[in-house]
């Protein structure tokens, strides 16, 4: 039962990892390809990792995958976050199609 | 004092996570090693440690795990479809959210969670005037209220609970 599990949680993760990286290709600007680099593969990679707990249960491996979920979960948004922000003060326009830039006024008016 | 014994003892919990069938003599190093560093770091991280003897904190805890799952599960399937759309129909852009939370564990997990959950992305955090700037995969409003409400409103009410 824990085996079976396991492996949908495991396949379920494989299709977002999958979905994160087709997003990196194809979304236009950086922060756009942030969003699906960072945050599916988070939740891809945590499933795969939560896969591996069902399936090992409580001894070595499945604590180090319970501990890789943790700071997997603590770590990614801080990356995107930094990443993010240093490409916006660093000058990188948005992609031509976006609607709005609250972040790029609101800077504007501090100068 | 108090915030470094919580501290310790955090980081030889990870120990024993890390060399988990537990044997006394890696079980002594890391209970030294983990000492050290709390002493190291002083009260840098836990500030206010008075707040973790709250039990009805913990509980609002498990309930906010929950809710954060469950919401970056239907974000995923939607950025799953956005992307595997002939079109990619998006509308991007950064609007700005305002929230309530004040202390600054309560903003860090409010940002984090907002970037966790796919198709939002915290840029920035202005602490003072309690502003996140979100950058949005597809903006429904530029409006600040209506912002709010979409991208901040879910996690808020329960963050107010647990860090405030």
């Amino acid at each position: 039962m824990a085996e079976t599990a396991g492996i949908v949680f495991i396949v379920m993760g494989l299709f977002f990892d999958l979905f994160g990286c087709l997003g990196l290709v194809r979304l236009p600007d950086i922060y756009n390809r942030l969003q699906a680099a960072t945050k599916c593969v988070t939740f891809g990679t945590c499933s795969i990792m939560f896969g591996v707990f069902l399936m090992k249960g409580f001894n070595a491996t499945g604590f180090k995958a319970l501990l890789i979920i943790l700071f997997l979960v603590l770590t990614s948004p801080v990356a995107a976050h930094a990443l993010a922000r240093a490409a916006h003060i660093s000058g990188v326009k948005l992609w031509r199609g976006s609607v709005i830039d609250r972040y790029e006024e609101d800077k504007g008016k501090k100068e | 004092m108090r915030s470094k014994m919580v501290r310790a003892a955090l980081c030889f919990l990870v120990w024993l996570g890390l060399t988990y069938p537990p044997h006394w003599e890696s079980a002594v190093v890391g209970l030294a090693a983990s000492v050290f560093v709390a002493a190291l770091t002083g009260s840098m991280f836990i500030q206010r440690p008075h707040l973790l003897g709250h039990p009805g904190r913990y509980f609002w805890f498990l309930i906010y795990v929950l809710v954060v799952v469950w919401e970056c599960f239907k974000a995923n399937i939607e950025v799953a479809f956005l992307v595997a759309h002939p079109k990619v129909p998006i509308r991007p852009g950064i609007v700005k959210v305002k929230t309530s939370l004040r202390s600054d564990t309560g903003l860090t997990v409010l940002a984090n969670s907002i970037t966790l959950t796919p198709g939002t992305l915290t840029v920035d955090v202005d602490r003072e005037n309690g502003v996140l700037f979100v950058h949005w995969i597809k903006v429904a409003s530029g409006d600040i209220e209506k912002a709010t409400q979409a991208i901040v409103a879910r996690f808020e009410r329960i963050l107010l609970k647990i860090f405030e």
